[in-house]
C-alpha cells in the first residue's frame, strides 16, 4: 500500500516545504523561524527515508539520519544558543512590506516550476515532478536573504537554501554520493562559522545585528 | 431531474442546519470554558440567549431606515439558504443546480454586504468604524475563499458543491498536495470571517478590538437574536465547507439512505472535534492589532493562489 | 428591399437628427426640450431597441449610402455583433432620455436646445458608429461623437475646472482618433479600397496584422479607458452633467469595445494568441488600478468613473481570454469567454447608467458632489435611495442581479479551461481568476462606500434636510435601468441566447446552456456548473417570509423609537461618523505603492488644525507630464524658425520656389 501511495506523500512533503519556506518568509520573530527551520528538516528527513524505502537505495538512510542529527536536533540547538548569547528575541524588520514580500515569492515560484518543467520531464525518477518545488524553496530562501536586515534570518535563510538543494538532489537523482554530500555539509559548517564570526564582530562593532549598519563602512 | 425524496432531504438538511447551528457555537464556547479552566454556561447556553432575545422589545434609533429593520431577515435567509446548499451528509441536494461554489461565495458576499451597510445606517462612530473593518476583513478574506474553492473545482473538474464532494470522497484515496495550502489558507479565513481570535474577539464589546460587535451594537431585541443566529449559522457553514473540503469521509452518495443515516452521527463527531480544534486555536493564539489583520488575510490569499499553482504543476 | 434592421437604424438616426435640430428653433425654452424633444428621443431609442433585437437574429444586411463623397460613398451594415451594441444603445438611451427630461434645468451654460442638440447628434453618431462598413464612415462617425460629447462635457464651460477636463478629453480623444486611422491603413494592406468587406477578405502579414491590433488597442483602449490612456475619464465624467456622464459611461465606452471586437474578431482573419495576453495583462492592471482609485476619491461622480475604468478593464481582460483561446483553437471556450464579456458590457450599461444618474438626482438636490457633505438621503430621497441600493447591490456583483451573472460566466471561462499548450500561460490563468476575485471583492468594499456614505447614516451638512426626491420623469428613467438590472439577473440563459449568434458568428461556436431550458445556466454541463437565479432569489424571499412569519407568530413585533447608543457620550454629532477618506484609509494602506500621496497633517500646536490629503495617479507624473514637456520643448524648437525679420521670411519663400523648380520641374 506505501507503494501506492508513496509518491504522492513525497509531493505531498515537497508541498509541505514550499509552505514551510512560504511561511518563513512571512515570520516575523526569529523563535518561530527557528522552529520552521526545524520543521524543514523533519520534513527532509521522513521525505529522504521514504526515497530510500521506495527505491531500495540505502545510503539514502545514511543521509537521512545525518539530516535528523544535524538539522532537526544540532543547528536549531546552536541557533537557540546563538540568540540567547546574543539577545537578539525581537521582531525581525523587513526591508519591503511582508505582503509584497510573499508576491514576489509568487513570481518566483511561477518562475521556479517553469523553469523544472523539461529537468523534470527528463529525470527518470518517481519524484520528478518536485524539482521545481525545490528550485522555488531555493529561490524563496534566497529572497529571504535579501528581504531581511538583520544578521540571525539571513544565517537561517543560507542555511534554508542548503535545504532546498538537498530535497532537489533526492528527488531528481537520487541522493548524491556520499563524498558529494560531506563536501556540501562541510561548505555549510565553514559558511555557518564565518557568519558567526560575523554576527559577533557586527554586534562588537556596531552593538547591533542590524546588518544596515554596515552601510556606514562606506568610503563617503 | 428532481425527486421528492431529494427535496425532502434537502428540507431537512436545511432544518436540521438551521436548528443544530447554535449548538456548535455553544460547544465551541463550552471548550475554550474548560481550556480555559472555568466551568462553561452549558451547550444550549446560545438557545436561551435567542429566546431571551426574541421575547424582548426592540428599541430602534430615531433615523433607522427600512434598510435598518430588513437587514436582519434578509442576512438570515441568505445564510440558511447557504446552509442548505452545502453538502453535508449527502449530495443529492437540488438546490445545488441553483447555487454552486461561486454563488455560494457571493451569497456569504451578500450577506456581509447588508451587515456592513445596517452598521452604517444610524451613522454612529461605531457602527461605521466596524462597517469598514468589516469589508476589510472581507475584501481580502472572500477571494482566498473563492481561490479555496477553485482549487477543489480544478481537482474536481466541477464549481458544483456536490460534484466536488461526490469527487473528493468517493473516488479513490488520493493525497492532494495542493488541498493542504489550501487547508492552510481556508482555516485562515474562516478564523478572521466568523471574528475569532487572533482576527477579532466575539466575547469582547471593546470599540478598538471589535469587528463584528461594533456593526451590530444598534440592534436589538428579535433582529440581534436573527444576526446573533445568523452569526452562528456562518460559523456552522464555513465549518461544512471545511469538512466537506478537506474530511469529505463519511457522505452518503446519490440514492444511498442508509449512508445518508449513518452520516448524521459522522457528522456530529467531525463537527465536535473540529469545534474543539477551534476552541483550541482561540486559547493558544492571541489577538492581532487590526492593522496585521491585512498581513494575516494577505498570506491566506496568497496560500489559496499558490495552492491553484501546485494543482497545475503537480497534477493534484 | 424591404425594410430591415438596418433601414430601422438609419432612420432612428436621422430622427434623433432631427429632433436634435429642432432644440435649435427655440434655444432657451425649457418646455419645448423637457416635454417634447427628449421623450421623443427616447421613443426612437425603444424603435432602435427593438429593431436591433430583431436585428441580432437575422442575417447580415449591408447597404450603400449615397452621402460621403463621390468617390467614397458611405457603406453600412448591421450583423448579430452591431444589433447588440444597437440594442444596448436604444435601451439605454431609453432611460436616460426620460431622466433628461426631468432633470434639464435653465441656468447658467449651454442653454436647453443647444444640449438636445448635441445630446441627439451624440445618440445618432454612435447609432452610426455602430453600422459603419467602411474606415471613411466609420472615422466621420467616430469623430462627430467625440465632438458631440465635447460639447456635452462642456455645458458649464464657465468653470475653468470643467473647460480643463473638456479639453483633455478631446487631446486623448484625437490621439486615439489617430491611431484607430492608422490601424485602418495597416487593416486594408495596400488596397487601397477602405470598406470592411476588403478588410475581410484581404490576409495582411503575421507584422501588419500585430500592428494593426496594437494601434487598435491604443485607440480604443484610448476610448474606453484603459490604462495608462485612461486619465481623462475620471476628469471627464464629473465635469459632464449626469446624463451625459451616464451616457458617455455607458454606451460611449462600448462602442470603443464593440470597435476592438470588430477589428480583432472579425476584420482579422487570424488573430494570434498572445495578443490575448497583452490584452488580458492591461486589462487586469485597469481592473485592480481603477477599483484601488475608486476606494479613495471623496467625490461621488470620480468614484463611478473609476468604477467605470475597473469594469472596462474586466471586459477587456474577458476579451484577451477569448483571443488567447481562439488563438489556441479551443472554440468552445472561447464562446464562453466572449458570451462573458458582451454580457459584461450590457449589464455595465444598465447599472452604470442607473448609479451615475442617481449622483444626478443627488446633485441636483442636494447641490453638493463631494461625499464628506453627504449621507442620510435614504428617508429624504426613497427612491433613488432603493434604485441606487439595486445599483450598487448589482456593480458590487452579487447574485441575484446582473453583475454576478457576468463575473460568473468570467469565472467560469477561467477555471474550465482543461490546459493552455503554453506553460506559463497555463500558471497565469489562476494568478489571473485571483485578480478579477480580488478586484470582485473591492467593488463590493468601494459601493459599501458609496451606498453607505452618501444614502446612510446622519446628514452631514444642515441644508441637506431641504432635499427633495426625484421627479416623475427622473423616476421612470431610474425605474427603467433598474428593472434592467433585475430581469438581466434573473433570466440569464435567455439573454445568452440572445448572444449566441454573436459568439457563433465570431467564434465559430455556440455553448450548450440553450438546451437546459430558461430556468438553468449551464455553459457546459449541469454537473460541472449550474446556477439558476430565479431559483436562488425564489428560496431565499421565502426564508425571508417564513422568518418574518415565524417570528410574529411565536413570539412578537413589537418595537419602539429611541435615541442611538452613544455610550456615555451625549455629544455625538454626524461629523463623527466615518468619512469617505476614513473608509478608503484601509484600501490605502494595503495598496499603498498605487498612489502618490501629499499629506498635510496639522501639528499639535497649530491654533487652526487643518488636513488635507491629495491622492494622485503616479502616471500622469511618469507619462503624461515628461510626455507634455516633451511636446512642448519641440514645439518651442519650431519657434526658431521666427526671427522676425522680413528677409528671412522672403528667403524661405525663395528658397521654397527653388526646391520645387529643382527636384519637381
Amino acid at each position: 500500500m506505501l507503494q501506492h501511495y508513496g509518491p504522492q506523500l513525497v509531493n505531498l512533503f515537497a508541498a509541505v516545504l514550499l509552505l514551510l519556506s512560504f511561511a518563513m518568509l512571512s515570520q516575523r520573530r526569529i523563535l518561530s523561524l527557528i522552529n520552521l527551520y526545524a520543521a524543514q528538516g523533519f520534513v527532509l528527513f521522513l521525505s529522504t527515508a521514504l526515497v530510500a524505502w521506495l527505491t531500495g537505495q540505502h545510503h539514502l538512510y545514511g543521509s537521512a539520519a545525518l539530516t535528523l542529527a544535524l538539522k532537526v536536533i544540532a543547528l536549531p540547538w546552536i541557533l537557540h544558543f546563538l540568540i540567547r548569547r546574543l539577545n537578539v528575541k525581537w521582531d525581525v524588520e523587513t526591508l519591503i512590506n511582508i505582503p509584497t514580500t510573499m508576491l514576489v515569492g509568487i513570481v518566483l515560484v511561477i518562475l521556479a516550476f517553469n523553469l523544472a518543467l523539461p529537468i523534470s520531464q527528463l529525470a527518470g525518477t518517481v519524484t520528478h515532478s518536485t524539482f521545481g518545488i525545490a528550485l522555488a524553496s531555493v529561490l524563496l530562501s534566497f529572497l529571504m536573504m535579501i528581504t531581511r536586515s538583520k544578521a540571525v534570518p539571513q544565517v537561517i535563510g543560507f542555511l534554508s537554501m542548503e535545504n532546498g538543494l538537498f530535497f532537489a538532489a533526492t528527488g531528481a537523482v537520487y541522493g548524491m554520493p556520499m563524498v558529494i554530500e560531506f563536501g556540501v555539509a562541510l561548505d555549510v559548517l565553514v559558511g555557518a562559522l564565518i557568519l558567526g564570526i560575523f554576527v559577533f564582530q557586527i554586534r562588537e562593532r556596531f552593538d547591533s545585528v542590524d546588518t544596515r549598519h554596515l552601510e556606514k563602512l562606506k568610503e563617503h | 431531474m428532481t425527486s421528492v425524496p431529494g427535496l425532502v432531504a434537502q428540507f431537512a438538511v436545511l432544518a436540521l442546519a438551521v436548528l443544530l447551528a447554535p449548538m456548535l457555537t455553544g460547544w465551541v464556547n463550552q471548550c475554550r470554558a474548560w481550556l480555559q479552566n472555568r466551568s462553561g454556561p452549558g451547550l444550549l447556553q446560545p438557545y436561551r440567549v435567542l429566546d431571551k432575545l426574541f421575547s424582548k422589545e426592540v428599541v430602534l434609533a430615531h433615523n433607522a431606515s427600512p434598510l435598518f429593520r430588513g437587514a436582519p431577515y434578509l442576512i438570515f435567509g441568505c445564510l440558511a439558504l447557504a446552509a442548505a446548499i452545502v453538502p453535508k451528509i449527502g449530495t443529492d441536494l437540488p438546490l445545488n443546480a441553483a447555487a454552486d461554489a461561486i454563488a455560494l461565495v457571493g451569497l456569504l458576499a451578500l450577506a456581509r454586504l447588508f451587515i456592513a451597510l445596517a452598521g452604517m445606517d444610524v451613522g454612529t462612530a461605531f457602527g461605521t468604524l466596524g462597517a469598514r473593518r468589516e469589508m476589510l476583513v472581507g475584501f481580502l478574506a472572500e477571494p482566498a475563499l473563492l481561490m479555496v474553492l477553485f482549487t477543489a473545482s480544478l481537482i474536481s473538474g466541477s464549481t458544483s458543491l456536490a460534484t466536488i464532494v461526490e469527487v473528493l470522497a468517493h473516488k479513490e484515496f488520493v493525497i492532494y498536495p495542493s488541498l493542504a495550502f489550501a487547508g492552510v489558507a481556508f482555516t485562515m479565513v474562516s478564523l478572521a470571517e466568523n471574528a475569532r481570535i487572533p482576527v477579532d474577539n466575539p466575547a469582547t464589546h471593546l470599540e478598538l478590538t471589535m469587528i463584528h460587535e461594533a456593526m451590530v451594537l444598534e440592534y436589538s431585541g428579535r433582529h440581534l437574536a436573527l444576526i446573533e443566529w445568523a452569526a452562528s449559522l456562518k460559523l456552522f457553514v464555513y465549518s461544512c465547507i471545511g469538512l466537506a473540503l478537506f474530511f469529505p469521509f463519511g457522505v452518503a452518495q446519490r440514492g444511498d439512505w442508509l449512508g445518508l443515516l449513518l452520516a448524521l452521527p459522522v457528522l456530529g463527531l467531525k463537527l465536535a472535534v473540529g469545534g474543539f480544534l477551534l476552541a483550541l486555536i482561540e486559547t493558544l493564539s492571541a489577538k492581532m492589532r487590526i492593522f496585521r489583520a491585512p498581513e494575516f488575510l494577505a498570506t491566506a490569499f496568497l496560500l489559496a493562489v499558490l495552492a491553484m499553482l501546485l494543482h497545475v504543476l503537480l497534477g493534484g | 428591399m424591404e425594410p430591415g434592421p438596418l433601414h430601422a437604424t438609419l432612420a432612428a438616426a436621422a430622427a434623433w437628427l432631427v429632433i436634435g435640430a429642432a432644440g435649435l428653433i427655440r434655444p432657451r425654452n425649457l418646455a419645448l426640450s423637457s416635454r417634447f424633444l427628449f421623450p421623443a428621443g427616447a421613443v426612437v431609442g425603444l424603435a432602435l431597441a427593438a429593431a436591433a433585437l430583431e436585428g441580432v437574429f437575422s442575417a447580415p444586411h449591408s447597404l450603400v449610402l449615397p452621402l460621403g463623397l463621390p468617390d467614397l460613398p458611405f457603406h453600412a451594415r448591421t450583423d448579430a455583433l452591431s444589433s447588440f451594441f444597437l440594442l444596448l444603445l436604444g435601451a439605454v438611451a431609453v432611460g436616460v432620455s426620460l431622466f433628461a427630461c426631468g432633470y434639464l434645468r435653465p441656468g447658467e451654460g449651454t442653454p436647453p436646445g443647444l444640449q438636445c442638440l448635441y445630446y441627439h447628434v451624440f445618440l445618432a453618431s454612435m447609432a452610426l458608429v455602430l453600422v459603419a462598413d467602411d474606415a471613411y464612415f466609420f472615422m466621420v462617425a467616430w469623430e462627430t461623437m467625440a465632438l458631440a460629447s465635447f460639447f456635452l462635457v462642456t455645458s458649464d464651460h464657465q468653470h475653468a475646472e470643467i473647460r480643463r477636463a473638456g479639453y483633455l478629453y478631446l487631446l486623448i480623444a484625437h490621439v486615439g482618433a489617430i491611431a484607430i486611422l492608422l490601424c485602418f491603413g495597416a487593416l486594408q494592406a495596400g488596397t487601397g479600397d477602405y470598406t470592411f468587406d476588403n478588410m475581410r477578405a484581404v490576409q495582411p502579414s503575421a507584422g501588419y496584422a500585430t500592428a494593426a491590433f496594437l494601434l487598435a488597442l491604443v485607440g480604443f483602449g484610448a476610448k474606453a479607458g484603459i490604462v495608462p490612456l485612461h486619465v481623462w475619464l475620471p476628469e471627464a465624467h464629473p465635469a459632464a452633467p449626469s446624463p451625459v456622464s451616464a451616457l458617455m459611461s455607458a454606451v460611449m465606452l462600448k462602442t470603443a469595445v464593440y470597435g476592438m471586437l470588430r477589428v480583432t474578431l472579425d476584420l482579422i482573419d487570424q488573430p494570434l494568441w498572445w495578443w490575448g495576453v497583452i490584452a488580458l495583462a492591461l486589462g487586469l492592471v485597469s481592473a485592480l488600478g481603477g477599483i484601488v482609485f475608486a476606494a479613495v476619491q471623496t467625490d461621488m461622480k470620480r468614484l463611478l468613473a473609476y468604477s467605470s475604468i475597473e469594469n472596462i478593464g474586466l471586459i477587456f481582460a474577458g476579451f484577451g481570454l477569448t483571443l488567447i483561446f481562439r488563438g489556441f483553437g479551443m472554440g468552445a471556450l472561447a464562446a464562453l469567454a466572449l458570451t462573458a464579456t458582451l454580457y459584461h458590457c450590457l449589464n455595465h450599461a444598465f447599472f452604470k447608467s442607473l448609479l451615475f444618474l442617481c449622483t444626478g438626482s443627488v446633485l441636483h438636490a442636494t447641490r453638493e458632489r463631494s461625499l464628506g457633505k453627504l449621507g442620510g438621503l435614504i428617508h429624504r430621497m426613497p427612491w433613488v435611495a432603493w434604485c441606487a441600493l439595486i445599483g450598487s447591490v448589482a456593480i458590487a456583483g452579487l447574485p441575484p442581479l446582473n453583475g454576478f451573472v457576468s463575473e460568473w460566466l468570467l469565472l467560469q471561462a477561467f477555471l474550465l479551461s482543461p490546459g493552455l499548450p503554453q506553460s506559463y500561460l497555463n500558471m497565469l490563468v489562476p494568478v489571473a481568476a485571483a485578480v478579477v476575485a480580488l478586484t470582485a471583492a473591492l467593488s463590493g468594499y468601494v459601493m459599501v462606500k458609496f451606498y453607505g456614505v452618501v444614502f446612510l447614516g446622519q446628514p452631514r451638512e444642515p441644508k441637506l434636510a431641504e432635499a427633495r426626491d426625484a421627479g416623475a420623469w427622473e423616476r421612470t428613467g431610474l425605474a427603467w435601468l433598474a428593472a434592467m438590472c433585475i430581469v438581466l439577473g434573473l433570466v440569464p440563459a435567455t439573454v445568452i441566447g440572445l448572444l449566441d449568434p454573436i459568439t457563433r458568428a465570431l467564434t465559430g461556436h455556440g455553448m450548450a446552456s440553450l438546451a437546459q431550458g430558461w430556468l438553468f445556466l449551464a455553459p457546459l454541463q449541469p454537473e460541472r456548473a449550474s446556477y439558476s437565479p430565479l431559483l436562488f432569489f425564489a428560496v431565499t424571499a421565502l426564508l425571508v417570509a417564513l422568518t418574518w412569519l415565524a417570528v410574529r407568530a411565536f413570539y412578537h413585533g413589537r418595537m419602539r423609537r429611541a435615541a442611538p447608543w452613544d455610550c456615555g457620550f451625549p455629544f455625538q454629532d454626524a461629523r463623527m461618523q466615518d468619512t469617505a477618506e476614513g473608509f478608503g484609509q484601509p484600501v490605502r494602506h494595503v495598496f499603498e505603492p498605487f498612489f502618490r500621496i501629499e499629506q498635510h497633517v496639522p501639528s499639535p500646536l497649530d491654533a487652526r488644525p487643518s488636513y488635507r490629503e491629495v491622492h494622485e495617479d503616479r502616471l500622469w507624473y511618469w507619462l503624461y507630464l515628461p510626455v507634455a514637456r516633451a511636446a512642448e520643448y519641440a514645439t518651442s524648437l519650431v519657434t526658431l524658425l521666427q526671427r522676425g525679420r522680413i528677409s528671412v521670411y522672403l528667403t524661405y519663400s525663395f528658397a521654397t520656389l527653388l526646391v520645387l523648380l529643382l527636384f519637381v520641374g
